[in-house]
């Protein structure tokens, strides 16, 4: 409990300080970077590197190399759909989640990226 | 709200790895969790700010998200970059030097991007107009 505790304070404040970066940055594409600043990765792996060990670290890191790749796909399709279609933003971001589920599964599931045992 | 869900996410990401291992856990490290929250407030200062301006800043406003989401797509190739630093070398080196390396790649490619991408599509007879309208990358 005291584990996740930390995670949720560590996890918060990374995130938090990427966000308040991206605010006070302009233009709007720039700050746009910060919405994937690996905020959430620092934060994850210097807990796992302290608590787990580096090993099981590095393999995180591997995985993150797809969820990486479904991030760029997923963003791409939302900026795409935004500019095109009259659609709005709550809707295309939280549908296009799928999609980031689809292409970081799809990834690692068909090569040798990540060893996935979700049984 | 972005904090709650900051460290919702990184809480939920290590019950993730310790429950099916780091490789599933691995993959939500790069999860877009903030993003839609991120990409619907700017939506709706945007479109009040239309608003006041003008009959409707519907159309301004979801071309201001996409935008932010086109930045975003820049960032995720330091993502990337951040991942492949840092998997291929933390065995090897120092955990710190790693993660400080790999948030350096990011800026670096990040930032490198988006320059590029600005040179490329900024208007010649515009010296330093930026407006949500603008044509973005990735369109």
């Amino acid at each position: 409990m005291k584990e996740i505790v930390v995670r949720f304070l560590i996890g918060g404040l990374a995130v938090s300080f990427f966000s308040v970066l991206g605010d006070i940055c302009k233009p709007k594409s720039f700050a746009g970077l910060f919405g994937a600043a690996p905020s959430v990765a620092l934060a994850t792996l210097g807990i796992a590197i302290f608590k787990e060990g580096t090993q099981f670290a590095a393999i995180e890191a591997r995985s993150m190399i797809a969820g990486s790749i479904a991030f760029f796909v997923y963003t791409s399709a939302v900026s795409w759909i935004l500019m095109h279609r009259a659609v709005s933003s709550v809707w295309v971001t939280t549908t296009c989640l799928l999609l980031w589920i689809a292409v970081a599964f799809g990834i690692c599931g068909s090569g040798d990226l990540c060893e996935l045992k979700l049984i | 709200m972005r904090f709650w869900l900051g460290g919702l996410i990184t809480a939920a990401t290590g019950i993730i790895a310790k429950k099916y291992g780091p490789s599933v856990g691995g993959l939500f490290l790069a999860f877009p969790a903030i993003f839609p929250a991120g990409a619907t407030l700017i939506e709706k200062h945007e479109r009040e700010r239309g608003q006041k301006a003008g009959p409707d800043g519907t159309e301004a406003a979801r071309k201001a998200a996409a935008v932010d989401a086109a930045g975003a797509a820049m960032g995720s190739v330091g993502l990337l970059l951040f991942a492949l630093v840092i998997s291929r070398l933390l065995p090897e080196y120092e955990p710190w030097m790693l993660i400080l390396g790999g948030a350096l790649s990011w800026t670096a490619a990040s930032v490198s991007l988006w320059l590029i991408q600005e040179y490329q599509w900024r208007p010649s007879n515009i010296s330093d107009q930026r407006s949500a309208t603008r044509r973005p990358p990735f369109s």
